[in-house]
């Protein structure tokens, strides 16, 4: 049988973001993959050279959705390096607080993902609702469910109160309970078991080969974790195991990410009781002199990495952004090779992609300056028909012939 | 295990770099700038024989008569090399690095679209990431690049309306 290209997106293939993937397959065995981003850029690298610090500091916040606590804490900490700032301990120890507490409303949210992409709305329902926990703490701390704006240069903007780390405690354990009972889930549910396991395989050497990063490099055994091997905020004075494993499968993303979950918990009590008195922020110039540093973290996703170089003024001169999923996607096309197409949503969506975070370079062009057009729905259909054409996607032979026939 | 001052000796050693040029900015941490005739020796050097076998990411600077190029590499003790090269402006070529890392694809399309680099041997795909009928020469990273380049050029009105 003839392979057959099979467009995906770029409207939503998995998670609701534009991205397009065209399908290579035979039969209903994938043979490759395609894979064609961009659509969510925002000019977000260039857009820093125009801005202070500061303001730079909250665009980059709005890099991601979800992991925004990460990117601003990455972001700053190569300012700060730069600026030689001695940020208070107090501060790193809230820092890391709030980006542990990103990493559970992130697994969670994952896992009901998950579970919805293979057809078990269950646990999408429960993930959710035991989710909600941590968005309240998040809410409750920072004063929003995302985009916290915790950070500034030289510190953090709040402190936590003695009692709101007594509340953080008594909801660390309520997870705990139900994190335990996922767990049970993902190791005695045969149903579970058998969807995801042999699913969008990794082999250990082609993660190494094609730079996975977080979780999915973790589950191919990769043991690399950036909270460990290069701590940053209060991470060196912590405890903590890094998770991996070796089914090398959307299964054992799955085990990583609820291990991960039971690791968070464990390192949020340490941080509470140990957390140091004393200022919250020290005063930052609102020039940073010229020099540059490069700055990892560990993002729930995986390893995020900024650059950032300064002249002396109040703008910096270059902000680099790669964010974890452009180092996971070449590993995406290796996981699909041999897989049913019905495997796709879930092989895609046990990166835990974020293409917003992706793709971020070029700033879309100002409408204002453009002029309005409105598309009638046929110019849409052609426009549509004519740009899959171009990607190698035509069905006219199909169709005539469907045609031929519906005459006979 | 390497720390950023064994890497920084062992650079000096193997290809006689005054230590002056190599900079150990903190832990973890060490950069170095070489000429773009060296860059594929050093750079295969610290793959292979210094281990820093993970591709962080390449950033490309626009530096006036050149543009810059910083590879980040990182060993599995946490240890990150930022390798900086250049080429100049009129004539910014380089060689694919994918032969070495092949997840750098993405970040080198990225020089080619932002910056306006070219990378001979990079394979054949779609470009990354600016779309398809972005107007040509117009490379939004470098320096006197404004948005107001694309005034009348951009988007190309590629359907006819007829709405």
């Amino acid at each position: 049988m003839a392979n057959v290209k099979i467009p995906i997106g770029p409207q939503h293939p998995a998670l609701k973001e534009p991205e397009s993937f065209t399908i290579t397959l035979n039969g209903e065995t994938i043979i490759s993959m395609d894979v064609r981003l961009g659509y969510n850029h925002r000019g977000i690298e260039k857009a820093c050279e125009e801005r202070n610090y500061i303001q730079a500091m909250y665009l980059v916040e709005r890099v991601c959705g979800i992991c925004s606590h990460s990117h601003s804490t990455c972001f700053i900490q190569a300012v700060e390096e730069i600026a030689g700032l001695a940020v208070p301990p107090r501060a790193q120890y809230i820092r890391t607080i709030i980006a542990e507490l990103e990493r559970i409303h992130s697994h969670l949210l994952w896992l009901g993902v998950a579970g919805h992409e293979i057809g078990f709305d269950t646990l999408l329902m429960y993930a959710w609702r035991d989710r909600e926990a941590v968005m309240d703490t998040l809410a409750a701390l920072t004063g929003n469910r995302v985009n916290y704006g915790i950070n500034t240069i030289g510190g953090v903007r709040r402190d936590i109160s003695p009692e709101q780390l007594a509340g953080l405690l008594k909801t660390m354990d309520v997870l705990e309970e139900r994190t335990k009972y996922y767990i049970e889930v993902a190791s005695q549910e045969i149903t579970l078991i058998k969807r995801l396991s042999g699913v969008g395989y990794l082999a250990h050497e082609d993660a190494v080969k094609l730079g996975a990063v977080g979780p999915t490099a973790r589950a191919s055994a990769v043991d690399r974790d950036i909270r460990r091997d290069d701590p940053y905020i209060a991470y060196k004075d912590l405890d903590f195991k890094v998770i991996t494993d070796t089914h090398n499968d959307v299964y054992g993303r799955t085990l990583v990410r609820v291990g991960e979950l039971m690791q968070c918990y464990n390192m949020i009590r340490q941080l509470v009781a140990k957390i140091p008195d004393g200022p919250v922020t020290v005063k930052a110039p609102r020039k940073i002199p010229a020099g540059e540093a490069f700055s990892r973290y560990e993002a729930p996703r995986g390893e995020d990495v900024h650059y950032v170089k300064a002249n002396g003024t109040d703008k910096a001169e270059r902000v680099k952004i790669r964010a974890p999923t452009l180092a996971n996607l070449q590993s995406v096309a290796k996981m699909m090779e041999n897989n049913r197409l019905a495997d796709v949503p879930i092989i895609i969506a046990a990166i835990d992609p974020c293409f917003s975070c992706t793709d971020r370079m070029v700033r879309i062009h100002d409408a204002g300056h453009g002029r309005q057009e409105t598309l009638s729905w046929q110019a849409l259909h052609t426009y549509s028909l004519d740009w899959h054409r171009k990607q190698g996607i035509d069905f006219k032979a199909l169709n005539a012939k469907l045609s031929r026939r519906m005459k006979l | 295990m390497i720390n950023a001052n064994k890497a920084k000796k062992e650079l000096a050693e193997k290809f006689g770099f005054d230590t002056e040029r190599i900079s150990v900015p903190r832990e973890r941490r060490v950069s170095l700038e070489v000429p773009y005739d060296q860059f594929r020796q050093v750079l295969a050097h610290v793959v292979n024989g210094m281990e820093f076998r993970h591709l962080c990411t390449i950033t490309g600077l626009d530096e006036g008569e050149s543009l810059a190029f910083i590879y980040h590499v990182a060993h599995a003790d946490g240890t990150v090399l930022s390798l900086k090269t250049r080429v100049p402006k009129t004539a910014p070529v380089l060689q694919t690095i994918t032969d070495i890392f092949p997840d750098g694809t993405s970040y080198e399309r990225e020089l080619v679209d932002l910056l306006g680099a070219r990378v001979e041997g990079l394979p054949a795909g779609h470009r990354y990431p600016l779309p398809d009928n972005w107007p040509a020469g117009q490379y939004p990273l470098r320096k006197d690049w404004k948005a107001e380049m694309l005034d009348g050029v951009y988007p190309k009105n590629e359907v006819k309306s007829n709405g």
